[in-house]
């Protein structure tokens, strides 16, 4: 399923290009980065690193878990509620 | 140490001595003191020789003493003093002093089970002049390379790969199921190599050609039989003691040479074990050698530093930078024959230049005590997903994540809930009899994104792991998890790379031969015996070997956290090094990766974005394949970039 709003494009631009490497054939926004072996065990740095710079925000350790940040949707879902709170 | 080859011509017209000879010049830095060639109508042996043994008198091809034998020698069979009094005993009356005539005497007394007498590291033919037989060994764990070739009606061998590319109607093709094997387990499967039709002798077997009959037959298997009952088993001290007495036989017969043996020392238990054993053994004062890293993350010179002076060596050190592994490269690559994943082996190269231009040519290493006495972080690794996967839903067992790895500093900061994604064991994980194994695959695996669509559908039924399972021992699902994997360390890892990229290769490449107290059969017989929780108790690595260390070696590297011999991966190459390697065109026409995707990678190092364990090996395993391609299949390649060498097969 995908969403297309600004931040899940911009998000999913980000994952094609760092984690796919263009190759995003069946790649959906629901899919889970771990369970697809797209992110390796450091892969969340970037994300992290990409997310703080792109939005202007400081994403701390607690929220650093596979439920705000392992697809395209989480990472949607977080950042909605991040930028509005 | 020395590189051989041969060929076997069973119909007519005999066998081409200038080919043999061209075959042996391809090799000649595996031993460059000497040189030789054997031929007759029928096949004809080739020997560049490393003397040291019997230096005067060991001169290769040789024959026996009635001319019906010649043997083309790799290699060292260090029990041959004892060999050769039981020989003399029976009556034989030798030439010479080397262990040479000896595997000539002892096969003439005993056949092919000769090999099961040796204690050593060997590949060699022997070619039976009456019977028109050609016999050929390699050693029990894989330290001396075979490879052979069927073509043109000709049975070819030789210590390496590019020697046999010259053997008329040998193909210069990739193997692509080979290197779908690469880009899983980091090395193909025993006997595949990553060039269609040139196979691997696996280590632990013999061949015989006859009648223009092949047949290959295993003389030696790694048994993995624990004790299990601790009740039956002797006391921790007792076994200790056991195999430290080991150790110290295995590390004295290599010690046998009549040149200098000098020792590296990593900073690591393992290698600082040996020196300490062979400082014992020799009495004199040992020469040591190690290598060091400008970047700290990779560096033990502190330690390597402390070992030499506990120990009293002479030491020299060579220092390593990211330039220095692009320099040597693709040289690496040229002696490695196979795409690697990781730089490591480049140090290696660059150590070995060390020692040679310090005028030794023969050094005892730690290889081996990792694979058979538990050393691996990827033991402990499957031990905590194991331990977790029994309580899932357990806060506190997925906390031990954070004891792995601990000198990875990407690892290290990984946020938790990250690690235990990544660890996490899935639902047919536990069923799978590669559970150890199964992260660092799934890692190496994501390669394969880059392959070009071309080789992802050639290659898209083909299943490596189903493989993998077909050449499994029948007793496989009766072993601990922890044996299981050990042996998938010590049956691929070890000899695919950690004993030919890591080992002979970037040693051979310099004259320069290594000799591996642990390896010794008495010593991985003996490790292969033991319980698991004398190798790892509870999370303590290495447990026995620890114990057998104890006094010998300084209290700082003996508690130490095992930090394996690693080096700096994708920050070693400059833009202008991968461009040129990696133009959309050079990776257009060798067809391999899709130049999009590496394009991409390329771009994400050179953005300084942050980059993975997964990313670097994929830049490192792109670069190793198409500098692989360009010297040894795509004749049409200048190879203009930096750090080339000016040669390839043509």
């Amino acid at each position: 399923m995908r969403l297309e709003t600004d931040t899940t494009r911009t998000v999913r631009a980000f994952v094609v290009d760092n984690f796919l490497f263009g190759r995003d054939e069946g790649f959906g926004d629901t899919d889970s980065f771990l369970e697809s072996g797209i992110v390796d065990s450091t892969g969340v740095l970037q994300l992290v690193a990409f997310l703080e710079a792109t939005y202007g925000i400081t994403i701390s350790d607690e929220e650093l878990v596979p439920d705000n940040l392992d697809s395209i949707q989480n990472i949607a879902r977080f950042l909605g509620g991040k930028l509005a709170g | 140490m020395c590189g051989i080859a041969g060929v076997v011509s069973p119909g007519a017209g005999g066998a081409d001595a200038g080919l043999v000879r061209n075959m042996i010049d391809m090799i000649r830095y595996r031993g460059p003191d000497a040189g030789g060639i054997y031929g007759d109508a029928h096949a004809g042996l080739g020997h560049a020789r490393l003397s040291v043994i019997d230096v005067a008198g060991g001169a290769q091809p040789m024959s026996s003493e009635d001319g019906s034998l010649w043997i083309t020698f790799n290699g060292e069979i260090f029990n041959y003093l004892e060999l050769r009094e039981e020989l003399i005993e029976a009556g034989h009356r030798f030439r010479t002093q080397s262990d040479t005539e000896v595997i000539l005497r002892l096969y003439q007394e005993e056949g092919e089970r000769c090999v099961e007498r040796f204690n050593g590291q060997w590949a060699f033919a022997i070619w039976d002049t009456r019977r028109r037989k050609l016999f050929l060994s390699r050693d029990r764990v894989g330290v001396r390379p075979l490879f052979y070739a069927e073509a043109s009606g000709r049975f070819c061998f030789a210590s390496e790969i590019k020697a046999l590319l010259l053997c008329p109607g040998v193909a210069r093709e990739l193997d692509l199921e080979a290197l779908i094997q690469t880009f899983t387990f980091w090395v193909t499967l025993p006997s595949r190599t990553v060039f269609r039709g040139i196979k691997e002798l696996p280590p632990g077997h013999s061949a015989t050609l006859e009648n223009g009959q092949l047949r290959i037959y295993e003389y030696w298997r790694l048994e993995l039989d624990p004790e299990l009952d601790p009740e039956t088993a002797a006391p921790d001290l007792d076994l200790a003691e056991e195999l430290r007495a080991l150790l110290l036989d295995a590390t004295r017969i290599r010690l046998r040479a009549d040149v200098p043996v000098g020792a590296y020392l990593s900073g690591g238990l393992d290698s600082t074990l040996i020196a300490a054993l062979a400082r014992q053994a020799a009495g004199d004062r040992l020469r040591t050698f190690s290598v060091g890293f400008d970047d700290a993350e990779f560096d033990e010179s502190r330690y390597q530093r402390e070992a030499s002076a506990f120990l009293d060596t002479a030491h020299s050190a060579v220092r390593c930078s990211g330039d220095d592994i692009q320099e040597v490269f693709a040289d690496v690559v040229w002696h490695a024959e196979t795409p690697i994943l990781r730089t490591a082996p480049a140090p290696l190269y660059r150590l070995a230049k060390l020692v040679r231009d310090n005028g030794f040519k023969v050094v005892l290493t730690g290889e081996g005590a990792d694979e058979m006495l538990g050393g691996y972080d990827i033991f402990k690794e499957a031990k905590i997903r194991r331990f977790w996967a029994r309580q899932p839903e357990s806060l506190r067992r997925p906390l031990l994540l954070k004891r792995l790895y601990p000198y990875m500093d990407g690892m290290q900061r990984q946020p938790s809930g990250y690690l235990k994604g990544f660890f996490q064991v899935r639902a047919d994980d536990l069923a799978s009899p590669f559970f150890s194994h199964l992260p660092r695959w799934r890692l190496t695996s994501r390669i394969r994104t880059f392959l070009s669509g071309d080789v992802r559908a050639a290659t898209e039924s083909y299943d490596p792991l189903a493989d993998l399972r077909c050449g499994l021992p029948p007793a496989w699902g009766e072993l601990p998890s922890f044996s299981q994997a050990e042996y998938l360390e010590a049956r691929l890892l070890l000899p695919g790379y950690i004993l030919s990229s890591q080992g002979d290769r970037v040693g051979m490449a310099h004259g320069v031969e290594g000799r591996y107290p642990f390896l010794d059969h008495r010593v991985v017989e003996f490790a292969a015996k033991l319980p698991p929780r004398l190798k790892m108790k509870v999370l303590d690595q290495k447990y026995l070997l620890k114990r057998a260390a104890g006094g010998l070696i300084p209290e700082s590297i003996r508690a130490r956290h095992k930090q394996p011999y690693r080096a700096p991966d994708g920050a070693s190459f400059r833009s202008d090094f991968v461009d040129s390697l990696l133009s959309g065109e050079t990776v257009r026409r060798h067809g391999i990766f899709d130049p999009e995707a590496v394009g991409r990678l390329v771009g994400k190092f050179r953005s300084g974005r942050p980059t993975g364990v997964g990313d670097n090996m994929a830049l490192v395993g792109i670069l190793s394949t198409e500098i692989l391609l360009g010297l040894f299949i795509d004749g049409r390649d200048s190879m203009v970039s930096p750090g080339l060498p000016a040669r390839s097969v043509r």
